[in-house]
């Protein structure tokens, strides 16, 4: 049981992660409004939301530069469809307008057309504890483009975290392996890379699942992309360096130092290089996307992100710690 | 390691490279031949972008083609016999600062042929001191890389096959850097754009040497 107990806690923090990362709701949002563009005059504008909550008396109003519109007529069709209708007045100041439902904000809903000086601002502004939340306790945040693709936030990730981690215990017993003169740490430093190459499966996997729905393909030329395909085929190499050579010391010995030299130039490759290049990325945390730190990653994705992360590495170590006793074994009994 | 050491291991590659000629030859004819398909295959006419993608690529398998020979040449025994008589990392600095002068010396002479063959349009906006840089440093660092790569594919046994295999997607970070630096060099871009990229080869170069001196000793003992 001593030795034991990270392994429950591996499996603990994932059934936790998993679960919890495919069942809490998004928090409602705006997902579609209609026209794009208004003009002065009567204007009816249909409204889709997202696990929204949709009222009769529902506070309803376009703001233009802090300036309201507020809508003649608000008929509720169900919970998540609504039509506004409303009398837009010539001389608005900024160019777009943005739709706000039940303190849900459509940034940017209209284009606005016959600026002027401004507008008399109607009655309907809001009163300034603005926080309108609909009731749901914990949500994940609603971010247009990524929808409910965003739990993949538990999976994509995580895996190359894990597959990072496999692939550093790896390099640490080869380093180990080239002081000593035994064959445990190569065992121990093939079966990480086995692994590692699992994980790194997994994360092209739902990497390009997450690119195809957010980005419109399944791989684009971008340098993390670049550097996942670079990592798998270093390590698809070192395999097969490892297959070319029949003698076991030897084989230990040149493919420890492969992986030493790949495995700094690799870190160098994914961690310096895209800072050379960092303008032209789409992916989160480079070329100007936010990462997961200011806005996408908010404390309600944290409190399920880092348990996940840490129960996947937990999962890998599991599977070498598994993967080297029986290769261990294997050996013993063909002995 | 000791720089007399050095020396004269380089003076030996050069006489072993004076001797047999035919392997030179064998090189140059080999950038001129594949220099010469990018010419019929394109007809001229290139845009910068596709002018510098060819010409690292050429540059590229050139220098598998050269580096290959490294450590390839001599047998086991011979191998066995040069490291008792000197330190092995000397062995590893003189041949990759040997085969750096050789890719640099095959960069330059390619792109002779590529402005020969191509046109030389696209130096016309250039800025040309910082374009030979480019080449340099990426002939080094192609060297420097290889450097080791043929070592540990001599010491498995197995020839070109393995050293390409092994050695493209540990080339790839120093390809992807020096083709934009030589991108935005041709481009003409001023020397404060471009310098953090010459700062990363410098690095990437000199790390990699440095990897290559630590780790060489573990690899010639059998």
């Amino acid at each position: 049981m001593k030795h034991w107990w990270w392994k429950f806690l591996a499996v603990a923090l994932l059934l936790i992660a998993s679960i919890a990362g495919l069942w809490v709701p998004l928090s409602p949002a705006l997902v579609h409004v209609s026209p794009s563009r208004i003009v002065p005059g009567e204007v009816v504008i249909d409204v889709t939301g997202y696990n929204t909550r949709f009222a009769d008396g529902m506070r309803t109003y376009l703001v233009n530069d802090s300036q309201y519109v507020c809508p003649i007529r608000v008929d509720v069709i169900d919970a998540t469809h609504a039509r506004i209708v409303a009398e837009v007045p010539a001389g608005m100041r900024a160019s777009m307008t943005d739709l706000i439902v039940q303190g849900m904000t459509y940034p940017g809903a209209f284009f606005t057309d016959s600026l002027g000086e401004g507008i008399e601002s109607g009655a309907c502004a809001p009163t300034p504890s603005k926080l309108d939340l609909t009731g749901l306790a914990f949500a994940f945040p609603n971010r247009s483009i990524l929808y409910e693709s965003i739990r993949n936030l538990f999976f994509h990730v995580p895996m190359w975290f894990t597959m990072i981690a496999l692939m550093g215990i790896s390099v640490w017993r080869s380093i180990k392996g080239l002081g000593s003169n035994s064959l445990d740490h190569d065992r121990a430093a093939v079966s990480a890379v086995h692994v590692g190459l699992v994980f790194c499966g997994l994360g092209l996997a739902t990497g390009a699942v997450w690119a195809r729905a957010t980005w419109g393909a399944f791989w684009t030329n971008d340098v993390k992309l670049n550097g996942a395909a670079v990592t798998a085929l270093i390590y698809l190499a070192y395999l097969v360096l490892r297959g070319s050579i029949p003698d076991a010391y030897k084989r230990a010995r040149l493919s420890a130092i492969y992986n030493i030299f790949a495995f700094v130039l690799l870190v160098l490759f994914l961690f310096v290089v895209p800072r050379l290049n960092a303008i032209d990325s789409l992916h989160p945390g480079n070329g100007g996307n936010s990462g997961f730190n200011d806005l996408d990653l908010d404390n309600r994705l944290r409190v399920i992100f880092y348990p996940a992360v840490a129960g996947w590495v937990l999962l890998g170590v599991w599977m070498v710690d598994l993967r080297t006793r029986a290769a261990r074994l294997t050996e013993q009994m063909d002995r | 390691m000791r720089t007399a050491e050095i020396l004269s291991i380089l003076r030996l590659e050069v006489a072993l490279d004076l001797r047999q000629r035919a392997a030179w030859g064998g090189m140059l004819l080999y950038v001129i031949s594949a220099i010469y398909v990018c010419f019929l295959a394109v007809k001229g006419g290139l845009g910068v972008a596709t002018w510098n993608a060819l010409f690292w690529i050429v540059l590229l398998f050139a220098a598998f083609n050269a580096l290959a020979r490294s450590f390839q040449r001599e047998d086991q025994g011979r191998q066995l016999y040069l490291y008792t008589l000197v330190d092995p990392r000397s062995v590893v600095i003189a041949r990759s600062l040997y085969n750096a002068g050789t890719m640099v010396l095959l960069s330059l002479l390619s792109l002779l042929f590529f402005l020969l063959f191509l046109g030389g349009d696209v130096l016309e906006q250039a800025n040309i001191p910082q374009f030979l840089l480019a080449v340099v440093l990426g002939g080094i660092g192609f060297a420097a890389v290889l450097t080791l790569i043929s070592a540990i594919a001599a010491r498995a046994g197995n020839g070109l096959g393995l050293m390409a295999i092994l050695g493209f997607p540990l080339v790839l970070p120093m390809l992807l850097a020096v083709m934009r630096a030589s991108k935005l060099s041709l481009d003409g871009v001023a020397w404060s754009v471009t310098s953090t990229y010459f700062l990363g080869l410098i690095l990437l170069d000199v790390i990699t040497i440095t990897l290559a001196w630590v780790l060489f000793p573990y690899l010639w003992r059998d």
